[in-house]
């Protein structure tokens, strides 16, 4: 299988200094020499408890956040040293679905208009064939042409995440990374949103590097799943072997603690 | 009313009080048996926590509620503000999602345990100190921690402390309103083992509110699934949970992802769900 993106040895630091008389300083490793590989067309998760580098890592492959080391490989490009419209045009095809549909999208801003920004961004099309494009797209969430007039906060919760999947999608994307895009929403919303990145994976052939805590949605989106741990990557493999036959303690401990799950090691 | 019952809730109602036409919680009807731990399981807006306030009378001054809610066999919204005050922590605790927010940050964990414990009794300071070191015990805490501040400690460890300060006066009922919503994984089931020894070893009974039917699962000896401010269904957890009766709770199962991914999720059809409800 094509390999769409391939990290190697990335490692990023924080310095955190305390105190204020005598200044001390800690290294916190936040991502210490990860290698990861996403393959073309499968959902990858990244599952870790919170601090231990997942979203750090997710921020890192689009360059939101610069390693200290390490190679990332897109497309046979060199993503840490490209920049100017090389960048731009990667960042176009490497787009990112939050966790928070409250606060990523700008509450003064239009539908129509927040799906139209990353199109004039990149200077796609002229005002009428970017229209039909956002309209095709807002149905293809479940939203409606309506919709596009209406502000942020006049949506739900699930809703604004279908919008900020719109927005990522509108791009036409290869990759896409889903920063724990459902944790936010209660399990009825949460339900429809899996079926719906399900769907569109399937219809426009995505691949997803998903970021969640949650093991059950693990199971049920990822081909692929990278356990991290304190910047460390634990361990990875495929979905159902990881499930079946975990290596590491910390992975056995992980899939313990799984709700649902206390009574039946009893 | 016999002994085996701590709680019975009456026809229990919550309304805005500048719109009687909107209930929030409508006609809940809910018993809890002695040393037993039941859920109240629903989504966001489903009326379990005002549920849970509405026992405490902690409900915001905006709404206003009705219906009977015995403890003990004694109607708690006959009591007077005095009355109800000395029930609160005492016969009857609380532990709340954010505890973070709902510990002093300036203050001691072991001042504040103190504080707890010296609203309902008086005590010699030493017997305080043994009482609090006791307590930290009890919920896994080093008893050197007891002069730390609550942000040394991790989430789970504040948790720990809150749940120290709830039982700090036996009660005989603990409300946990989402206690473990906001943890890691691990640290959630470090959490409900905690809840559940707690429960068994001082004959406890406990009303657990959560969205998580995994939690239930793990926690529950009975269950209540609301929706719209009702309750749908009630029972037995097995039962609930393996047999459902009602079309919501049947589409509310259905998305549900499972430990074994064998099954599709399948999204809430919310017009069957109506059809099927009327």
């Amino acid at each position: 299988m094509e390999v769409l993106l391939e990290a190697k040895n990335l490692s990023k630091n924080y310095v955190k200094t305390s105190g204020f008389f005598t200044r001390t300083q800690s290294v916190i490793k936040a991502l210490d020499n990860i290698s990861i590989s996403i393959k073309k067309g499968i959902t990858l998760a990244v599952v870790g408890e919170s601090g231990s580098g997942k979203s750090t890592l997710a921020k890192s492959l689009i360059r939101l956040i610069e390693l200290d080391k390490g190679l990332i490989t897109f497309k046979n490009k060199n993503l840490r040293i490209i920049d100017g419209d090389v960048l731009k045009n990667t960042r176009k095809n490497i787009q990112m679905i939050f966790q928070d549909p409250y606060a990523s999208l700008n509450p003064r801003m239009k539908i129509a208009k927040i799906m139209e920004e990353p199109l004039i961004i990149h200077g796609l099309g002229d005002s009428s064939s970017q229209y039909l494009k956002i309209v095709n797209m807002i149905k293809k969430v479940g939203l409606t042409e309506d919709d596009l007039s209406k502000y942020p906060h006049q949506f739900s919760g699930g809703q604004r995440q279908r919008i900020g999947i719109a927005r990522a999608l509108i791009l036409e994307p290869e990759l896409v990374i889903c920063d724990e895009p459902v944790s936010a929403l209660d399990v009825s919303v949460q339900a429809q949103i899996i079926q719906l990145l399900k769907s569109l994976q399937k219809e426009f052939g995505l691949t997803y590097l998903f970021i969640t805590h949650d093991l059950r949605i693990v199971r049920h989106i990822a081909n692929e799943v990278v356990v991290m741990k304190n910047g460390k990557l634990i361990e990875q493999g495929k979905t159902d072997i990881i499930f079946s036959n975990p290596k590491t303690n910390y992975t056995k401990e992980l899939l313990a603690s799984i709700p649902g799950n206390l009574l039946k090691r009893k | 009313m016999d002994n085996k019952k701590i709680l019975e809730i009456n026809n229990l109602e919550v309304i805005p009080n500048n719109n009687s036409s909107l209930k929030l919680v409508e006609d809940i009807s809910l018993e809890l048996n002695k040393g037993k731990t039941t859920c109240i399981v629903g989504e966001s807006g489903s009326g379990k926590s005002l549920t849970a306030l509405s026992i405490m009378q902690l409900l915001p001054s905006q709404l206003s509620m009705s219906g009977k809610i015995f403890f003990e066999g004694i109607n708690l919204l006959n009591l007077t503000k005095e009355e109800i005050r000395k029930k609160r922590g005492k016969d009857i605790a609380m532990i709340f999602q954010e505890p973070m927010t709902s510990l002093n940050p300036v203050l001691t964990i072991g001042y504040q345990i103190k504080e707890a414990i010296e609203v309902h009794q008086k005590l010699s300071n030493l017997k305080l100190n043994n009482r609090v070191k006791e307590l930290l015990k009890i919920v896994g805490i080093p008893s050197w921690r007891i002069d730390s501040y609550p942000d040394e400690l991790s989430g789970g460890q504040r948790q720990r402390v809150m749940i120290a300060m709830a039982i700090s006066s036996s009660p005989k009922l603990l409300i946990a309103d989402e206690p473990t919503t906001a943890l890691d994984v691990t640290v959630q089931s470090q959490i409900l083992k905690l809840l559940n020894n707690l429960k068994l070893k001082f004959q406890m009974t406990m009303l657990f509110i959560t969205h998580d039917f995994g939690v239930v699962e793990d926690i529950a000896d009975n269950v209540a699934v609301m929706y719209q401010g009702k309750i749908v269904e009630k029972g037995d957890v097995s039962e609930v949970l393996n047999k459902p009766k009602h079309p919501y709770t049947k589409a509310l199962l259905g998305c549900v992802p499972d430990v074994d991914g064998k099954k599709d999720l399948k999204p809430i059809n919310y017009s069957t769900l109506k059809r099927l409800m009327s």
